[in-house]
């Protein structure tokens, strides 16, 4: 209890409401990203097609390129008065701009890669032979993904919501294109901190910094040791 | 009641082609080379290889035509693999109760029956990755009924196995014909193996049908390689007459004038049984001799004789209604002058007994 009060008195209401933020904002985001990763990366793990290194290159694009260049087209996107903005209002949504709704999507964007990479390994790893045997059992596409293609990429689904929710976490530059600064609305931690490094608030800016890495820490941490030992296989042998 | 098969399917420089019906009861085994299409056509047969044309008819169900294609989840079949492709995420009780959860007809055994006849009960716990490849097998085999299939595919299943381990699966194989009674096809390029189980046979080579027929028929007939083979040898039945306690022997009946004795098999008087005996092991006598140590002598008529290599001639004896055949050197064959019609000897060295008898083979 003692700690707490403490570390009430030493964050604020709004350092507070920045962590609420992220946390919604990173845990929204990671939903979104297996929705949408998951049949990008079956896509990609079993395509035959010619485009597929492009629509890869796009997938990792965020990968190499600066937050900035990201978050500077999706302002443009966002605007009230372009395409993207207009239809957002059209479909019942308030203005897109410096909404949380347009953190949301700049982080999907943004983290794309860090969820379709490890979903594509593990279904890449995937012994297609085992689908064969599953569909003379009579196991139709839809049972054949949830008995067999989920348990066995177990391991690329939790590496990728980690990773995924880690890196929403800890982005920054796209937020701050695109989400501008709302206290309790759009400012999440990263740029809190910023915010109070600027205006000298250091003791706030060092809990935050301090427990942004101790949190990665302990995620990283359990990715690592997750993917060390894992037994998906129990005798650690898959015969395909 | 049989399936219809009529398939082209081409494949880089192999095509598959071939025209036939199959009976759907009893073993029905694909024989021939490696690389003859046997697993193609069996993947085929499975719905998991496709071919743009062709047909296919199970009974009274299409299963693939000009119009229709029945995916394989749908086609009420079993198939064991030569690898045995069991669920690495689930032990053996769940590997088994994925298929009985999902199979095909209600009245079908239960995991517990299967695991018994199988020998797998002690294995239930275990993960696919703690079995041995001979154990792995039998749970696929044992998986595999439990779906209740209308026809059962098996695909090489010995062929990963050592031969104690694949000899254990065989047996298994044959004593399961007491429990249950569906149609199986079964590729092999191992005539030893077939011979036990099978009882008719279609022989493919380079993607071609080369001959179908019942398996007895087609090990004896000279025009078919299989005959020409090394270790060729002629398949026969017979029944048990008694059982010699005082020498260990066992008296069968080929057929009304034709007795053989062989150490003592463990069937039942009058059970039917297969014998297997290998042409390099029958020597021809132009008379009963009575000083010969060889036990089993049978007077026979030449069926017909072809010559096989520089030095071999293979011979072909007519019993009553069955045939044996005796591999020989041009040598002795033209000392003999043995010729198509003639009455004969034929000395045979060793029969194997290919089951325990059972009274309805």
């Amino acid at each position: 209890m003692r700690s707490l009060i403490e570390m009430n008195s030493m964050l604020s209401a709004a350092d507070l409401a920045a962590i609420v933020v992220t946390l919604k904002l990173a845990t929204i985001t990671t939903i979104i990203l297996l929705l949408v990763g998951l049949p990008i990366a079956w896509w990609l793990a079993n395509t035959r097609v010619r485009a597929k290194p492009l629509v890869e290159a796009i997938v990792a694009l965020p990968l190499v390129l600066p937050p900035t260049v990201l978050g500077f087209y999706l302002l443009l996107a966002f605007a009230p008065d372009s395409p993207v903005g207009q239809l957002w209002q059209y479909l019942g949504g308030e203005q897109l701009a410096f909404s949380f709704s347009a953190l949301v999507i700049g982080s999907v964007i943004y983290s794309l890669p860090f969820a379709v990479q490890p979903l594509q390994a593990s279904f890449e790893q995937l012994p297609k032979s085992l689908l064969e045997a599953a569909a003379t059992m009579g196991a139709n596409g839809r049972d054949q993904f949830f008995s067999i293609i989920l348990p066995l990429s177990r391991r690329g689904i939790i590496g990728a919501a980690s990773l995924g929710f880690a890196h929403t976490v800890g982005e920054f530059g796209v937020i701050l294109m695109i989400g501008g600064n709302i206290p309790g609305e759009t400012q999440v931690l990263s740029i809190a901190l910023y915010d109070r490094v600027e205006t000298l608030q250091y003791s706030s800016a060092h809990w935050m910094a301090g427990g942004l890495i101790v949190f990665s820490l302990l995620l990283l941490g359990f990715i690592y040791r997750f993917n060390k030992t894992a037994s998906l296989y129990p005798a650690g042998r898959v015969r395909s | 009641m049989s399936l219809q098969l009529d398939v082209d399917l081409q494949r880089d420089d192999f095509q598959l082609q071939l025209t036939g019906t199959l009976p759907s009861d009893g073993v029905t085994a694909i024989y021939g080379p490696s690389g003859a299409g046997k697993t193609t056509l069996l993947r085929w047969i499975a719905g998991l290889e496709k071919s743009a044309a062709g047909e296919l008819r199970f009974r009274d169900e299409v299963w693939q035509d000009h119009q229709r294609f029945i995916p394989t989840h749908q086609r009420q079949i079993a198939y064991v693999f030569q690898d045995a492709r069991l669920f690495p995420h689930l032990n053996v009780e769940g590997n088994l109760a994925y298929a009985y959860q999902r199979r095909f007809n209600q009245q079908g055994p239960s995991p517990t029956q299967v695991g018994d006849w199988l020998g797998i009960t002690a294995l239930l716990a275990h993960f696919p990755g703690q079995l041995s490849s001979g154990q792995q097998q039998r749970v696929a085999i044992a998986r595999a009924l439990l779906s209740s299939p209308k026809i059962l595919l098996m695909d090489e299943p010995l062929g990963s196995l050592d031969k104690p381990a694949g000899q254990k699966i065989l047996h298994h194989l044959q004593a399961l014909r007491q429990h249950i009674n569906i149609p199986v096809l079964y590729v092999s390029h191992d005539i030893e193996e077939l011979s036990r189980i099978a009882q008719h046979l279609l022989i493919l080579e380079q993607g071609r049908m080369i001959e179908q027929g019942a398996l007895m028929d087609l090990c004896s007939r000279l025009e078919l390689s299989l005959s020409h083979e090394e270790n060729a040898a002629s398949v026969i039945s017979a029944s048990i007459l008694n059982h010699d306690t005082h020498y260990g022997l066992s008296e069968l009946a080929i057929d009304s004038s034709h007795r053989l004795f062989l150490a003592a098999s463990p069937g039942e008087i009058n059970d039917n049984i297969r014998l297997r005996i290998p042409a390099r092991d029958v020597s021809i006598a132009l008379s009963a001799s009575t000083d010969s140590s060889i036990l089993n002598i049978l007077p026979c008529t030449i069926d017909s004789i072809e010559q096989t290599g520089e030095s071999r001639i293979l011979v072909r004896l007519k019993l009553e209604q069955q045939f044996l055949l005796a591999r020989l050197t041009k040598k002795s064959a033209d000392k003999l002058q043995l010729a198509v019609g003639q009455r004969v000897y034929a000395q045979i060295k060793t029969a194997a007994l290919l089951n325990e008898g059972s009274p309805h083979e």
